[in-house]
């Protein structure tokens, strides 16, 4: 009775969600090279606000969406008991100890059990939200390790565009601006390829995604 | 006013069924495999046509309230359309959320209330001071004037002139009482088929461009066929208006005018702003504002027309 309550109050969350989602940003999605068809991947995508990860499962087909966690910090989404229903039953996160106190399981090593079970999942490679100029930062090495453990499943760049405009830091209204999401090729590491060199190949894959003005008139890394 | 939004409705009903036959065989004939991207578009236009005529359709049904609330959430996605082109930086942040939450429920509640003394003045007085106060605080210069200037802009066109639609229903016209909404059919439908009629006899017969680097489609030969055939159209639609054939026909030539040039002055914008559409919501079309744009010019000279002669 409680699990089908809870299972029915996240269903309405996750419907409420969505809509608003949809009325703030009018979200589009562009498979440039990728198809939206069920199977393990892992969707990489340039993080700037709260709101991307509710933006990538909002554009992904029902089907894909039941099956795909993203991969979140536990110290945010268990401090309030609102922020802990949301992130274990609506979008059953994969939650990562950020602070490294206490036992823990490597996050790698969470990340590849999720991924064992079936699951998609939905990373931020960049490890923080991007609060610079720059369109993207330098990846921390969690995909490569990632890959180095499940290298049978597709890595796929996902840009989003716009949404910090929606959002900025500090601010709690949101701005209604048009979003559009890209998918890009999958990626995969390749036998021979060292950290460094698959970091920044992923990198300037997700980097090509953005649209021209994000790419070329800021500073590369 | 029953029988005769009936009447109107059935034409319009008539007019989309022959539409999507045609769509049908051209899909057919031409575009078997869904190659041929002309008639892929045209059907999928002819589609959202249907989706419009039929929200349309409910929020007449529904009187002044309905009307009233489906052009206060077309003018919501349009200023959200509008925004995304802007240089609106962080410092807008409040100017923006006050221009989408307070603004356009204010303005439409005003116009729902029949408050023409503030309604025709709250966005370009009141709207053009506070945004720039606002912006202001925030002490950020960079783009300053632009930035407000953009903001008012999209204010004017989104929601200010959009309002001027559902405003038609608190004209109060002798002899004309409870007839509003015809009032908006009469504009609506003039607009559109304007429109359509400049693509369709753009497409027949269009050799000279009219302005090549603001819109390369458009023609000449189109302008002229789709402003007087449009006129036609507003002479013989006379019985839904106060007017006399004639004078209808006055109405929807100058409709038809204001109409075309609006597109122009949007599709500057767009040009400007290295955009084809203005958004992606509706299938074919494009955004709202590419659907609206000649709409917005066109209503309120149509509403203070209407208003100094025949109220």
């Amino acid at each position: 009775m409680r699990d089908t309550l809870t299972h029915l109050a996240a269903a309405a969350t996750a419907g409420a969600i969505e809509v608003l989602a949809r009325l703030v940003t009018a979200v589009r999605a562009d498979w440039d090279g990728v198809e939206p068809v069920p199977g393990r991947r892992v969707y990489y995508a340039n993080h700037c606000s709260n709101g991307d990860f509710v933006l990538i499962w909002t554009i992904l087909p029902h089907r894909l969406r039941r099956d795909v966690r993203p991969v979140a910090g536990a110290d945010y989404w268990l401090s309030s008991p609102l922020k802990r229903f949301i992130g274990r039953h609506v979008f059953n996160a994969v939650l990562i100890d950020r602070t490294g106190t206490g036992p823990r399981k490597a996050p790698v090593e969470q990340m590849a059990e999720a991924l064992d079970r079936g699951s998609s999942l939905i990373l931020f490679p960049e490890g923080t939200r991007n609060l610079t100029e720059r369109p993207l930062l330098n990846f921390k090495s969690g995909l490569y390790h990632l890959a180095l453990a499940r290298p049978e499943v597709d890595l796929v760049p996902v840009w989003i565009e716009n949404l910090n405009r929606v959002m900025p830091k500090g601010e709690i209204v949101p701005i209604p601006l048009l979003c559009r999401v890209r998918l890009g090729a999958p990626v995969r590491l390749t036998p021979s390829e060292g950290k460094d060199a698959f970091l920044s190949r992923s990198r300037e894959a997700l980097l090509a995604l953005a649209p021209e003005t994000a790419s070329t008139s800021k500073t590369p890394a | 006013m029953i029988p005769d939004l009936i009447v109107l409705l059935a034409w319009i009903g008539g007019l989309l069924v022959v539409a999507t036959l045609i769509g049908h065989v051209l899909q057919r004939r031409l575009s078997p495999d869904g190659r041929n991207e002309g008639v892929e578009n045209l059907v999928a236009r002819i589609r959202a046509w249907w989706v419009m005529a039929i929200l349309i359709a409910l929020a007449f049904l529904a009187g002044r309230t309905g009307v009233v609330i489906l052009f206060a959430l077309c003018s919501f996605a349009a200023l959200r359309e509008f925004v995304t082109l802007t240089n609106a930086r962080r410092a807008d942040h409040w100017t923006l959320a006050i221009a989408f939450f307070v603004v356009i429920p204010l303005q439409y509640w005003l116009v729902w209330a029949g408050e023409y003394g503030i309604y025709s003045i709250f966005i370009p007085v009141y709207a053009f001071l506070l945004g720039p106060i606002v912006s202001a605080l925030r002490c950020e210069t960079t783009n300053f004037l632009v930035r407000v200037a953009e903001i008012q802009w999209a204010l004017m066109i989104a929601v200010f002139c959009a309002s001027h639609v559902p405003a038609l229903l608190t004209l109060d016209i002798p002899g004309h009482e409870g007839r509003g909404v015809l009032l908006i059919a009469f504009l609506i439908v003039v607009v559109q088929m304007s429109d359509v009629l400049q693509y369709v006899w753009g497409k027949l017969i269009g050799r000279r461009r009219i302005a090549p680097r603001l819109s390369p489609s458009k023609t000449v030969e189109g302008f002229a066929g789709g402003v007087l055939s449009a006129t036609a159209i507003g002479a013989m639609l006379y019985w839904i208006t106060p007017f006399t054939p004639l004078q209808a026909a006055v109405m929807a030539f100058v409709i038809a005018i204001m109409g075309f040039f609006g597109g122009l002055v949007m599709s500057a914008i767009k040009r400007d702003r290295g955009v084809k559409d203005w958004g992606h919501t509706i299938e074919g079309h494009g955004g709202f504002i590419d659907r609206l744009d000649s709409v917005v010019f066109s209503a309120p000279i149509f509403f203070h027309l209407t208003r100094y002669w025949w109220t």
